[in-house]
């Protein structure tokens, strides 16, 4: 495929060479012409007020698509606890079987059987499940070869996994081996009614764009997809399902767990899984601070969290970091104290959904964000706001 | 040790905008910088090699003008430099780069391979674990630590959502490493002088041997149907009054939607 311009058509405008991202759209003789630049994104085409951009298919574009049947879901595991955008998944994975007529299934590595009749009370109709020690602690070429192994039997259309550091480190490798499609940190999942291909979309430039991707031809469609912004199914004992027993034979990892260490303070026990977050910026001024937010975290029962400038400046180790270089996290409640919103941290918080911003500063970007907002000094607002909970709670 | 660090030059993403109308990127006047991960990775690479001994060797596939980026880690200390360019190439995803890429690394020879965690423009963190599996290497992804560095055997410290694992790995071997990991150097005069004099080494599919079925748009499963800009709030309420009045009127509201 290649972007051509059709000269007839273009009036020298220069829309298309402000839209290109790369630079590579010249005006030649008052028209556009596309250089080798291009990277084909495509950028062009909806701009040009003419409709003089099209793109032009070669014989070698065309593909068949491959086969699959089936929506599968690969549930974390991690010291025997099931991740909570597992069973999101589970959810999710319902919806979109339901669509395509199709059945959905878990994939379980490690665990315990009982892990995987869970799976099957939340939503799955069949559990792939392997209980060898080997496979209980994470280990990228393992778990990424057993599953390449089951998806080539089995031949799934489409594969998810949460966007964890286990899911989006082993995922790549199953993709690159299988020859599919992998679409990174999803936020929302469709089938597009027509080709029955899956919609998948994911914030792209730090989260200031949003993209949707698709594979038209190359099966399964894989993603990850970020924790929390999917809906649990519901959860029923009477449910019942096939669990098949996977071996792990002849699978072998060049990588070795030596130790797994914990590292959370009890109060962040688990940012991304936290209902309640509180978080702190440069504007608490100090540890002081970041104490008054630890007393209305502690009776909100809620994780702390902190922008980078906070942490930068020493008030909070970086675990409790939200934003493009720390955690994504989305609470159903993000109380963001003297935080400017800086889009790198918006990024990391925006999918709150209720987002509380306290800031002296009527102008602070984080107000863009906000579900309330309230102009005023942090340091006075927070222990008040404190004392108000408690009254309430009794 | 053969050391390979691969970068890329990207928008500076905090710069980044979408126009709502014609739902394209603004680009007009963002810089293009090395994606802040991969400076982790370089600091990383010539550490390793200031105990270990080697070479480090720096790696982009991108447009000519990447050529930048490939001098600016030089100039910090990188020995030489490898930019891989073609048309060919244009419009890949993550498994048509990590294809090209692995075919210059398997070219040029490695025992350690160095990523960012992610670019920041695709934000996708897919490229090098998928790297590792074309050229049939192990990985360790979100490195925070080189714990041990050894002829055959490398002890690394991997971030996890709630702590961290020491893993050991055999050679050769990628690792994508986090922030947390070093603070990268700045370029020194030397390092700008051989940057000045450094020749970059160009590849072409054709130089790849690359099979052109998996390059380009054409290799590439995955593609961007659009593009479009996040919803912004419109239900915003600023609360009104003193601030014990505004802390009422909060704490009203949490009880209803149930978060108290
Ligand atoms: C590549 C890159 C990655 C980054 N990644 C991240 C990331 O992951 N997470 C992140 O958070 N940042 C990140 N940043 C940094 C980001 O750009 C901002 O610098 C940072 O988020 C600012 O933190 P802040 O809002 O706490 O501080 P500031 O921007 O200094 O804002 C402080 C705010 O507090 C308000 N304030 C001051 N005093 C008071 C008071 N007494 N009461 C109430 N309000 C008060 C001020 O009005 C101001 O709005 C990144 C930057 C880059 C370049
Ligand atoms: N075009 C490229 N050239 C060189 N390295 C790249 C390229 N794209 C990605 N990488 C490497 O892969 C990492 C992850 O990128 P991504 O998967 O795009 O988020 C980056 O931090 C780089 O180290």
């Amino acid at each position: 495929m290649y972007i051509k311009v059709k000269r007839e058509l273009c009036t020298g405008c220069e829309a298309c060479v402000q839209s290109c991202p790369y630079d590579a759209i010249v005006i030649k003789g008052a028209k556009a012409e596309i250089t080798e630049m291009c990277q084909l994104c495509r950028a062009c085409m909806s701009v040009c007020p003419e409709g003089a951009i099209s793109e032009v298919k070669e014989a070698t574009d065309e593909k068949e698509t491959a086969q699959g049947r089936g929506v599968w879901v690969f549930a974390e595991q991690r010291e025997g606890r099931i991740a909570g955008v597992s069973l999101e998944l589970l959810g999710a994975g319902r919806g979109l079987a339901g669509k395509l007529g199709t059945e959905l299934s878990a994939v379980l590595f490690g665990g315990t059987g009982h892990d995987a009749l869970e799976l099957i009370r939340w939503g799955a109709d069949r559990v792939f499940h392997c209980d060898e020690a080997s496979l209980q602690a994470f280990n990228d070429e393992p778990y990424a070869a057993l599953l390449s192994k089951l998806i080539t039997e089995q031949k799934p259309e489409i594969v998810l996994t949460g966007a964890t550091p286990i899911g989006r480190s082993f995922f790549p490798r199953v993709a690159a081996k299988l020859r599919a499609g992998l679409t990174a940190d999803c936020t929302s999942l469709e089938i597009d009614p027509e080709t029955k291909n899956l919609l998948q979309v994911r914030p792209a430039f730090g989260g200031n764009i949003m993209a949707t991707i698709f594979c038209p031809h190359a099966r399964p469609q894989m993603a990850t997809v970020r924790p929390r912004v999917m809906k649990r199914g519901t959860y029923d004992e009477a449910r019942t399902g096939e669990i098949v027993k996977v071996s792990a034979k002849g699978i072998a990892s060049r990588t070795k767990v030596v130790e797994t260490v914990k590292e959370v303070s009890e109060l962040a026990i688990n940012l991304q899984d936290a209902n309640i977050i509180v978080a702190g910026g440069r504007g608490m001024g100090s540890e002081k601070g970041f104490q008054l937010l630890l007393d209305l975290a502690e009776v909100l029962g809620a994780s702390l969290a902190a922008s980078r400038a906070a942490v930068d400046e020493g008030w909070i180790p970086y675990r409790h970091q939200v934003g493009q270089t720390g955690k994504t996290v989305s609470p159903k409640l993000y109380i963001a104290c003297g935080i400017s919103g800086a889009v790198q941290h918006l990024v990391g918080m925006q999918s709150s959904d209720i987002i509380i911003a306290i800031n002296k500063n009527p102008d602070a970007p984080i107000f863009n964000v906000a579900t309330y907002g309230i102009v005023g000094d942090a340091n006075e607002i927070v222990p008040m706001l404190t004392k108000k909970i408690k009254e309430v709670k009794g | 040790m053969r050391i390979v660090v691969c970068i890329k030059q990207v928008p500076d993403s905090a710069e980044v905008r979408i126009n709502p109308e014609t739902n394209t990127l603004i680009r007009d006047g963002v810089p293009t910088i090395i994606n802040p991960y991969d400076l982790h990775a370089l600091e990383a690479g010539l550490q390793i090699r200031e105990t270990a001994g080697g070479k480090v060797t720096v790696l982009t596939m991108g447009p000519p003008q990447a050529e930048t980026a490939l001098r600016e880690a030089i100039s910090m200390g990188a020995d030489d430099a490898v930019l891989l360019t073609d048309r060919a190439f244009a419009g890949s995803d993550t498994w048509a780069t990590a294809y090209t890429l692995s075919k210059a690394i398997e070219q040029i020879g490695a025992d350690v391979i160095l990523c960012g965690k992610q670019a920041i423009d695709g934000d996708t963190a897919q490229v090098g674990p998928e790297m590792a599996e074309f050229m049939d290497m192990p990985h360790i992804s979100y490195i925070r630590k080189i714990v041990d560095v050894a002829a055959d055997k490398l002890i690394v410290q991997r971030l996890m959502d709630d702590g961290y694992d020491v893993v050991e790995t055999s050679l050769p071997v990628l690792l994508t490493v986090v922030k947390e990991l070093n603070v990268p150097r700045l370029p020194s005069l030397k390092g700008k002088m051989a940057a000045k004099k450094a020749e970059i080494k160009k590849m072409s599919a054709a130089d790849l041997k690359a099979d052109e079925k998996n390059l380009g748009l054409n290799g590439s499963p995955t593609q961007v149907k659009n593009i479009f800009a996040p919803e912004s709030k419109t239900d915003r309420t600023m609360l009104e009054g003193t601030p014990a009045e505004k802390i009422d009127t909060l704490v009203k509201e949490l009880v209803g939607l149930k978060c108290i």
